[in-house]
């Protein structure tokens, strides 16, 4: 194998590929699950939690899903403390758009500024690209509801429905075959947790691991992230473990 | 040394500008245009240094051109505002001052509003039904106080521009010969006919 290019981030090895860069998305193929419907009146942002030990106090309320800005939210999944580094540059980025413009910032434009940053890192500089996806859900009176996803090669797109962390390809199929454009929030709910229980470990999926959040434009003209209460994620996971008894019944 | 007024109307913006091109006591031209179109929906007009006016407004009018190229979209009127106004606010304190005061006149397709936005030098911004800049605001502001009344339209809006102007003919030191007039709505910048004040007020 070519491992004489590994080392340099900003190297093409002979097959023309960037091994840095592929071997972050390698990373991020180990992290915890990110899943993200667009439906018609909200996206649903659905996150497997990986740090679970009791002993930690809980100071966040979220573990995966920060705030960037009045218009918009992400989900990260890969290495956590790079993840810290990019939503504070998005957060920064968000603002100097608001400075000069007094608007929230478009939700792609965001996108596409954060992922020229991510870019650079697999160009030149010679430092190792960020170990993270996102996961990006915003309105902008431009578009409305939008659901972005961006990697560490810097390349990101809108997406219906979609997928990062471990087990994505699995998730993405799924989605593929159950995924109906005109969706309600109400409909994509139960078929998150169908698509998150399917990839994740049957027998370890607990209301406990999952952090599921709707994105959601209020009457006022505001963008809201709702946060489902954990009672009700158990509730959910229970309605599907029944679901797939009477299924394996029949 | 020089003029310019911007009337809102319901589902418009006029702005009219006086079309001399000055420098200390020489008239270099009568019939010189500083109006500039920002972007489909955004008519800008200014007073002040005349290099500085073209800098300023041709600067501000490519980068919003390139916003929109970038974005697919046009920048928002009241975002190229803010825009503008901190463009003037930030060259304040850091290398020449640019001596522009502005008005801008933009149509917001979103919320399908008429804005005026009158800015000065300072970077200083307020939004107006009326507005005016220069010597002969003095003069206009009072007619225009008089005048105004919400919902006006077009042709009122001109009235009361005739108004202005011979007003200004009559009482204002300075001699303006013709005034550049132009309309923003709903549907872009319109072009109206210029008002000539030799031997009485009347349109080309």
């Amino acid at each position: 194998m070519s491992r004489r290019y590994d080392s340099r981030t900003t190297m093409f090895s002979p097959e023309g590929r960037l091994y840095q860069v592929e071997y972050a998305m390698e990373a991020i193929g180990n992290a915890g699950t990110c899943l993200g419907i667009l439906a018609k009146d909200g996206i649903l942002l659905a996150c497997e939690k990986r740090i679970t030990n009791k002993l930690l106090d809980e100071i966040f309320e979220t573990e995966k899903l920060y705030r960037l800005s009045p218009n918009m939210v992400c989900s990260v999944a890969g290495i956590t403390s790079d993840a810290n580094t990019l939503v504070n540059e998005l957060r920064l980025i968000a603002q100097r758009y608001q400075l000069n413009y007094q608007e929230s910032m478009p939700c792609e434009q965001l996108v596409a500024s954060m992922c020229d940053v991510k870019q650079a890192y697999t160009q030149f500089g010679g430092k190792r690209p960020f170990g993270v996806s996102l996961l990006y859900a915003g309105w902008d009176h431009h578009f409305g509801l939008q659901l972005y996803q961006s990697d560490p090669s810097g390349n990101y797109s809108g997406w219906k429905a979609t997928c990062i962390g471990a087990n994505n390809a699995q998730a993405i199929s799924s989605l593929d075959s159950d995924y109906k454009s005109d969706m309600s929030l109400q409909e994509a709910i139960p078929l998150a947790i169908k698509v998150m229980y399917k990839i994740m470990d049957q027998n370890k999926l607990t209301a406990e691991k999952l952090e599921i959040a709707t994105v959601t434009r209020t009457d006022e003209g505001t963008t809201e992230m709702t946060i489902i209460p954990r009672e009700t994620v158990a509730e959910l996971i229970t309605k599907r473990e029944q679901e797939i008894a009477q299924e394996t019944q029949k | 040394m020089d003029f310019c007024i911007g009337i809102r109307g319901n589902d418009f913006v006029l702005l009219c500008e006086d079309m001399n091109a000055a420098q200390s006591i020489m008239l270099h031209k009568q019939d010189h245009e500083k109006m500039l179109d920002l972007n489909d929906h955004l008519l800008m007009t200014r007073t002040g240094n005349l290099g500085d006016g073209v800098q300023c407004a041709e600067f501000l009018q490519k980068n919003i051109q390139l916003y929109q190229i970038r974005n697919g979209y046009e920048m928002r009127s009241s975002a190229a505002a803010h825009y503008i106004r901190k463009y003037l606010a930030d060259t304040l304190r850091s290398r020449e001052p640019l001596e522009v005061n502005l008005l801008l006149g933009a149509y917001d397709v979103i919320s399908n509003t008429p804005q005026l936005y009158y800015m000065d030098y300072l970077g200083s911004m307020a939004t107006a039904p009326f507005c005016a800049h220069g010597y002969g605001a003095m003069f206009a502001t009072s007619i225009l106080d008089m005048y105004y009344h919400p919902g006006i339209s077009v042709d009122e809006a001109i009235g009361i521009l005739n108004k202005c102007i011979k007003e200004l003919k009559k009482r204002l030191i300075i001699n303006f010969s013709k005034f550049n007039v132009k309309v923003v709505d709903k549907d872009g910048i319109h072009k109206l006919p210029t008002i000539s004040v030799e031997d009485g007020i009347h349109t080309h």
